[in-house]
Parts: structure tokens; C-alpha cells; sequence
């Protein structure tokens, strides 16, 4: 079949993409926007997105996630969103009174030309808005460009442009600036702990640990508590470094808008670009970077943690060396879990991403050549791939379900999305702790294949 | 009630002896953060079930992505259904058009999957970037020598309902297209049912027993080639009408088929179905074969609902679903297991309904139109509700305020119609409702 020039065919030669292993930009943003103290998120499209999109993440976290949507109509497509994005952001200030409404784009008002944040800050200046009126900010994250991983990086660094500067404020200097991944709600957590327990001040961004993990309620809270505050956005200007966690080296170098690089050459807030603290290596390189920034020894129980997770490798080590596994995920998470697996004795097969994944082909590719790398990946492709070269297990996100029970094999669940389990904001990822939760895991799933397919059924291994 | 949008108070009803009709069939409210989705969502869904067919979605990932595998309809042959195709189009598809990345993405998926038919459901921006879809789908049409067709559903075209007419039409495209078919002579469509946890293989033993002949049903376990022959039926027998109206009354008016306005949720009106088939095709032995049936099965159920009953009676519960004409069922059905509804609501409810939901519920009860989670959050608290009937989306309402919840949506995975379902409900809704972990909401 000729091609026309236009067409880069996937590498399974398909143009198509089959069992999408990523999902929209708008998804990603809607999350960001969800971890700010008081926002209340709003997409500028079809109420399509909003629904869809809420209905996901609703799906993954069991909680109530409110989104407003702009309600595009024939009209607003031919004439502009202008008068739905007013509507809009005059009903969910009555419904809702956030502190701020966190508007994304979608590819229908990025195709028609929409102009979002000079459209804000026409509604900002008017003269009869309200002292106390939320808050605005756009970014721009139309679902033809990158995916959800990038919408999620694009919505915080429109955050950080658009609230921080150079505080005059000394005590906003010795704090730190955490930009995490799509990282679990129990991440978030434990990233805070960790800081707490160095006694460092910080501001992680977003941090939705709470406002996506609620405890029961009594009454439906409209805007649910915690979130970055505003205020700590507005300082991480001043602030002594930025963390980011990603693909280890700086996004902005790979043609994508960061937080961290912009408060770096904006208000020279050094930059520390690291992979997700996921297995020792990587989180033995986020400690020593804290013993670094706070001039503190690791806490002893920080330390305590890491040597019963390597007393547990230890125990653990033969039923997982050799072992062969496939991966697939967002970029960062795939990178990180590499970097676990391979500390630990398993050979990954196959690592794959929906997304371009320019820092993940570089990254893996000049690598030992036992790890494929599949980039702008589908499940169709990682199918192909596990029925030429089955694994023992694989890692990722629910998704991989019906390919797991097709060639028979365990699916370890981590990362996002996860419908088919519950629990999925308490999956600890990251630090010792995170470490020690996956690898007990992984050990344990391979025992239960190893007993399970035993002629004799031993209980005692 | 406090901070509820002014806009909206026409769609909201307490039923008293001179309360208002409820305002509906109006369009979102933009910033109401709506329970709806979109015109694409409706045809999706419509379509979905048939299972022989390739269905693409033509724009960027996500509508694809959300929509990969998410029905609980089964297929007894053919899976292809449960794939999600997309063209995936990008930044420079959409700067210079997604015409030929359509149509290679036809192409090689039909050449590969070799489906019956193939669905191609234009999104949001296909139109705006210009791409003429039906005229690539002709083109795969003539080359590949199978249906091809295009569904236009763009998301900002209206509302949900919008989006079940659009896969009306597209569904039309292929009836009539087989003639040799000699249809028996009880020979019915089933419209509107989606054969979610297998539901309609439940009806199609029901219907097989009084000697009726299914010839399609539109779209549950559906298959291509049976769609052709829908044309042959005596009777249509339309369940979810919110969705299949329009193809009903096309139907009577091309091909002189009537149709009937059914529910297959809790006892009444699962007979009720029954009886109306019978009845239409005044034939004194199916109506007897009918009755015995009917007969047959409540002695069995009716007994074995007594123990949920005695646990349930009084409580209370608030129901918020797609269609109105479901939620009249479900009052019902509610009924019978001693439960009173207290809010009942829709996304896309038509007046007709809403009149009948409004005389058949209790005083107080309070109706409720396109609604969102500041609306009914407050209504199950205000009303004391027990339990909360609705999808997805509500479940979290639901949960996070310590309520009960039973799924009545698209998704569930538990068959919820016939006499067998109406034996699932009441189990799922005791499960839910009669837990010990509410103890600790308080």
C-alpha cells in the first residue's frame, strides 16, 4: 500500500491507532488543575470532553470530580466560544466560588482559532467584576498535540507562568519546588512526608493528594479541600530549587514546556531534573539531592526503610532474576520502573509509551539491547509484540487486562488508569516504601504462578 | 436550597397537587457541569453493540480512547466491537486534513479485520478542518466492496440525543439492503435493547417460548447482516425509546412497521412487554403460552423477592439515569421491593415521560432535568435517600455521602431485565443498601 509522504505509519506499519495506550491532553490538565487549592477546572469545547473526562478519572479515583465544560454549539463553533466561556465562568463562580477556574483548551477551540487567554483577561478587566471574582488561567492542550502526560505538564507550567514571580519575602528562599509526574495520591503523600521529615520547606505542584483522595463527607463539598495553595505558586519564584521528576533531563530541552525550566530562567531558581524516585538507584539519587539542599543526613527511618527493601531484594532475588517483563505507560513512569526492574534482576523486554516518548527512546536505546523500545506505542502493538516474545509478567496500567488473559499472564496494576481494581490512589510507587510495595508485589504474583502451576501445590515456598 | 444556578429552576420540580410541568429538551447550561456528553457519545453507544462491524473514529485520540471497551454489551460471536480504531490525528493531519489518514486507516483495518460494515464517527473537528468523510467513505465503499458509513457526529452538533438520531440514520443505511430473507410469521425487531451482562438473551427466551421469531435487535448482539433483514419484521418493540424513536418511526413510515413503546425492568412492565407482542399478534395460543409464562415465573419470583422486601420497606431512594422512560421502571420496580422514590431525574427526558413520572411518584418527590453533582448531592441529602440508581458518574455522589448504589447505566456488568433482573436488582440493591459499613458514615 503506497503511502503518501504525510503518513508516518506506527511501528507495526499500521496509520491507525488501535487501543490507544495514552489518552487527551485536556484529561491531564484537568488533573493539574485539580491539585490547586480551590480550582475548579473547566474545558473549553464540546461538553463531550468534560463528561468523558470526568467519567475516566471518576472511574480511577472513586471520587466525586466535578469539571465544567464550555458546552460548544454549532453556534459557538462558527461564531467563537467567547460568550460560552463568560457563561461559563459566571456559573461556576455562582455554583461554586473558587479561588480559581483552571480553563484547557481541546481540539475543537484550538482548531477555530481561540484566542483563551486574552479572552481571560478581557473578563479580568472588566469593570464591574467583583473583588473577590476566582482567579483565571488557560493552557493550551489540544488532544492532536502530545497526550494526557503533556497536558498534565502543560497545565502546570501555564500555573506557574501565569501566578509566580520573585517574591521580596526572605522565607519563600529555602523552599523547594516539586513538580511530580501523574503520580498516585499516596505518592503525593509519601514526596511530603519525605520532605517533612528533612525539615524542608516545600511546594509540591500540583498536589492533589488530598482533593482527589477525600475521606467519606457529610455534606458534598463543592470544592474539595487541600491543593497547592496560590500563594505558594505565587513564591515559587523565590523559591531555592525546583525538583522535576520526569524523564531525567529537562523537558524544555525536549521541545516541551516545564514549570521548572521556566522558573529557572525566569527567576534562576536552579533545576534539578530527575527520573520518578521509583526502586534504589533513582531514590537513593532524590536523597542525596535533598542531603544536598538540606545540608541534613537522611532521617533514620528513612534509612531504616531502605535497608529492610534491600533485605527484602535479598529475599526475594531468585524468584524474580530472569524473569522477562513488558511495560507500557506514561514516558516517566516507564523510565523510572526500568530503572527498578532492572536494579532488582528482571529483564524488560518490552517498555512502551503512547506518547512520542523522545526522552524515553534516547534514554533506553543505548541501553544493553535486551529492552525494546516502543514509542507512540498502542496495545495492539504491544499485543503483537508479547504473542512474538511472551513474557512472565507485565506491568502497567489496567488496559493491558484482555492482553494479559489472552497469552495467559499475571498483570501487575500500577500507575494510571486502574478501573478494574480498587485502591488505586493508595498504590505507592515511589521511595523505599514505594519500592518495597512493588517489588512485594511483583514476588508475590510470581509465587502465586509458580504455586498455581505446580503439580503438588506446596503452601510452604 | 442554596446556590443552585437561577437558569435552571424550571428543571426542577417538587411534586405537589399544582406543582408546574418540568422544563426539558432545553440545552446544557455552560459551566452547570452537566451529567451529559455529547452528540459523538450517542451515536457511540447506539452503535457500539454491533459486533461484526468496524467501528473508526475519526479525530484526535481521546474520543476513542474514553470510548475503548466501555459497554457492558455482549456479542455471541464476533468481538471486534470491543476495539477502539481511531486515526489519531495530529497537529499536521489537522494543518493539512485527515482524508487520506482516514482513509489508509480504513483500509488497512478492513483488509485486516475483515468486518460486515464499517462505522466512521466524524468528531468534533473533521468538520472543521474541512475533510469530507462521506466521500472517502464512498470511495472504501466501491474499492473494498463493503458498507462503509459515515456517522456524523461531531460532539458540538447538539445534544446526546442528536447523536442517537445520527446512528439512527446511519443504521437505516443498511435495512432493507437483504430481500431474499423470508421472515416467519411472528416475526419482530427488538429496538433499544444493547445486550448489556447478556440482557437480551434473556428477552430472546422469553419471546422464543411464546413462538416469536427475533430478527434483529437493534443494536444489542447485533450483526450486520440481520440489520439488512429488519425491514421483514410485523412488529418494532422499542425499549430504550429515548434512543430508537427516530428509527421506529421511520420504520412505520417506509416500511409500514408499527412499533410499541416497551420497558423489560421489574415485573409489570417486563409482562406488560410480553403481553403487548402477544396481544398485537391476536393469537389465542401464543397469548395463552404468554400468561403461562408469565404465571410460570412470578410463582418462582415473587416469593423469592419477600426477604429483600422485608429488609428494604421504607427505604428511601433517588434515581438519576439517561432516559426518563428507564426511571418510570425503576419506580416501579422499586415499589415492589417496598422502596419509595424520593428524587427521580434524566439527562435527555422528554415531556411525555416526565408527565407519567410525574403522576405516578409520591408528593414530595422532587423531578429533576439535566441535573449535575451540586443538584443531586443536595436532593439525596435534603430527601434522606438510601440508595442511589444511576451510572458511573453518580456513583462517587453516591458513595462519598455514604449512600447505597446500584449501576443502572450502559456499563453495568449485572443483568438488570426480566424476571431473572429484576431478581438481580433486588439483590444488588439489598447488597448495597443493607451493608454494615453505613454505621460508620455517620
Amino acid at each position: 500500500m503506497e503511502k503518501e509522504s504525510l503518513l508516518t505509519p506506527k511501528s507495526s506499519g499500521f496509520v491507525s491507532t488501535r487501543n490507544a495506550c495514552k489518552l487527551c491532553a485536556p484529561l491531564g490538565a484537568s488533573i493539574a488543575y485539580r491539585g490547586v487549592e480551590g480550582c475548579v477546572p473547566l474545558v473549553h469545547g464540546s461538553q463531550g470532553c468534560a463528561t468523558y473526562i470526568r467519567r475516566y478519572l471518576i472511574s480511577h479515583f472513586r471520587e466525586p470530580i466535578d469539571i465544567a465544560s464550555t458546552n460548544f454549539t454549532e453556534d459557538t463553533t462558527v461564531f467563537g466560544g467567547a460568550m460560552n466561556l463568560k457563561e461559563a465562568l459566571n456559573n461556576i463562580s455562582e455554583q461554586y466560588k473558587p479561588d480559581l477556574i483552571g480553563v484547557c483548551t481541546t481540539c475543537l477551540s484550538e482548531t477555530i482559532g481561540e484566542d483563551v487567554p486574552q479572552m481571560l483577561k478581557i473578563v479580568e478587566m472588566e469593570a464591574d467584576r467583583p473583588a473577590d471574582a476566582p482567579r483565571l488561567v488557560a493552557a493550551s492542550t489540544p488532544s492532536y498535540q502530545g497526550t494526557h502526560a503533556e497536558g498534565y505538564r502543560e497545565a502546570v507550567y501555564s500555573l506557574v507562568k501565569r501566578f509566580s514571580y520573585k517574591p521580596a519575602l526572605p522565607e519563600s528562599h529555602s523552599s523547594i519546588n516539586l513538580f511530580p509526574g501523574l503520580w498516585s495520591p499516596a505518592d503525593l503523600r509519601h514526596l511530603k512526608e519525605i520532605m517533612t521529615d528533612f525539615s524542608l520547606d516545600y511546594t509540591l505542584m500540583p498536589d492533589y493528594s488530598d482533593t482527589l483522595d477525600n475521606p467519606i463527607w457529610d455534606q458534598y463539598h463543592r470544592v474539595p479541600g487541600g491543593g497547592t495553595p496560590l500563594q505558594k505558586i505565587r513564591n515559587m519564584g523565590g523559591a531555592k530549587a525546583s525538583i522535576e521528576f520526569g524523564v531525567g533531563e529537562d523537558y524544555y530541552k525536549l521541545n516541551q514546556n516545564s514549570g521548572a525550566s521556566y522558573l529557572e530562567e525566569e527567576f534562576d531558581v536552579p533545576k534539578h531534573s530527575l527520573l520518578s524516585p521509583i526502586g534504589i538507584d533513582q531514590t537513593d539519587k532524590f536523597f542525596e539531592l535533598l542531603n544536598e539542599l538540606s545540608g541534613k543526613e537522611t532521617p533514620i527511618a528513612h534509612t531504616n526503610e531502605r535497608g529492610r527493601l534491600i533485605d527484602a531484594y535479598v529475599d526475594g532475588h531468585k524468584y524474580v532474576f530472569g524473569k522477562k517483563v513488558v511495560i507500557y505507560g506514561d514516558e516517566d513512569m516507564v523510565m523510572a520502573l526500568t530503572s527498578f526492574l532492572k536494579e532488582v534482576g528482571i529483564i524488560v523486554s518490552l517498555a512502551a509509551s503512547g506518547s512520542e516518548g523522545r526522552g524515553l527512546k534516547k534514554a533506553l536505546s543505548s541501553d544493553d539491547g535486551e529492552t525494546t523500545v516502543m514509542a507512540d506505542a498502542d496495545f495492539e502493538e504491544i499485543r503483537e509484540f508479547c504473542l512474538e516474545n511472551k513474557p512472565d509478567l507485565i506491568i502497567g496500567n489496567s488496559k493491558g487486562y484482555n492482553l494479559a488473559r489472552e497469552i495467559g499472564v499475571p498483570l501487575v496494576r500500577i500507575g494510571f488508569p486502574v478501573h478494574d481494581r480498587i485502591g488505586a490512589q493508595r498504590i505507592l510507587h515511589v521511595g523505599y516504601r514505594g519500592a518495597q510495595n512493588l517489588f512485594d508485589t511483583i514476588v508475590n504474583t510470581l509465587l502465586q504462578v509458580k504455586q498455581d502451576k505446580s503439580p503438588v501445590g506446596y503452601k510452604y515456598l | 436550597m442554596t446556590d443552585f444556578l437561577k437558569k435552571r429552576t424550571s428543571q426542577i420540580v417538587t411534586l405537589e397537587n399544582d406543582a408546574p410541568d418540568i422544563a426539558c429538551d432545553k440545552k446544557s447550561l455552560a459551566g452547570s457541569v452537566s451529567q451529559r456528553a455529547c452528540v459523538f457519545c450517542g451515536s457511540r453507544v447506539v452503535l457500539y453493540p454491533i459486533a461484526d462491524a468496524l467501528h473508526l473514529i475519526h479525530g484526535p485520540i481521546g474520543c476513542a480512547a474514553y470510548t475503548w471497551d466501555i459497554r457492558g454489551a455482549l456479542s455471541s460471536g464476533p468481538q471486534l466491537h470491543r476495539l477502539s480504531f481511531s486515526t489519531d490525528l495530529r497537529e499536521k493531519d489537522v494543518v493539512f486534513g485527515g482524508e487520506k489518514k482516514l482513509y489508509h486507516s480504513l483500509v488497512e483495518l478492513i483488509d485486516t479485520y475483515k468486518p460486515n460494515a464499517a462505522f466512521v464517527f466524524a468528531t468534533c473537528i473533521v468538520g472543521v478542518i474541512g475533510d469530507d468523510v462521506e466521500s472517502v467513505c464512498r470511495r472504501v465503499s466501491r474499492e473494498k466492496g463493503i458498507d462503509v458509513i459515515p456517522v456524523m457526529s461531531e460532539g458540538f452538533r447538539g445534544t446526546k440525543k442528536d447523536g442517537y438520531s445520527a446512528a439512527c440514520s446511519a443504521i437505516s443505511t443498511l435495512i432493507g439492503t437483504d430481500d431474499t430473507y423470508e421472515a416467519p410469521e411472528y416475526s419482530i425487531n427488538i429496538l433499544g435493547d444493547f445486550n448489556l451482562a447478556g440482557e437480551l438473551w434473556i428477552l430472546k427466551d422469553y419471546y422464543e417460548k411464546m413462538g416469536v421469531n427475533i430478527i434483529t435487535c437493534l443494536t444489542g448482539d447485533g450483526r450486520v447482516d440481520e440489520i439488512r433483514r429488519a425491514h421483514k419484521a410485523k412488529l418494532n418493540v422499542v425499549q430504550c425509546s429515548g434512543s430508537m424513536m427516530p428509527l421506529a418511526r421511520e420504520m412505520k413510515e417506509k416500511y409500514g412497521i408499527p412499533f410499541k413503546k416497551v420497558s423489560y425492568f421489574g415485573i409489570e412492565d417486563m409482562s406488560e412487554a410480553l403481553y403487548e407482542v402477544a396481544g398485537f399478534f391476536q393469537n389465542k395460543e401464543m397469548m395463552n403460552v404468554t400468561r403461562e409464562l408469565v404465571t410460570e415465573e412470578l410463582k418462582e419470583l415473587i416469593p423469592a423477592l419477600e426477604p429483600f422486601k422485608r429488609d428494604l420497606a421504607g427505604k428511601k431512594a433517588a434515581i438519576y439515569v439517561g432516559g426518563a422512560f428507564k426511571a418510570i421502571s425503576l419506580v416501579k420496580a422499586l415499589r415492589l421491593i417496598g422502596m419509595e422514590t424520593v428524587v427521580v431525574g434524566s439527562q435527555t427526558g422528554n415531556k411525555d415521560d416526565y408527565k407519567l413520572l410525574q403522576k405516578l411518584c409520591d408528593p414530595g418527590t422532587i423531578l429533576v432535568d439535566d441535573s449535575n453533582p451540586n443538584e443531586l448531592s443536595t436532593f439525596v441529602k435534603q430527601k434522606g435517600a438510601d440508595l442511589f440508581i444511576g451510572g458511573v458518574k453518580e456513583r462517587p455522589i453516591a458513595h462519598k455521602l455514604g449512600l447505597g448504589f446500584c449501576d443502572h447505566n450502559h456499563e453495568r456488568k449485572e443483568a438488570l431485565a426480566g424476571y431473572e433482573g429484576m431478581m438481580n436488582f433486588a439483590r444488588e440493591v439489598h447488597a448495597s443498601v443493607m451493608s454494615p459499613v453505613w454505621k460508620f458514615v455517620k
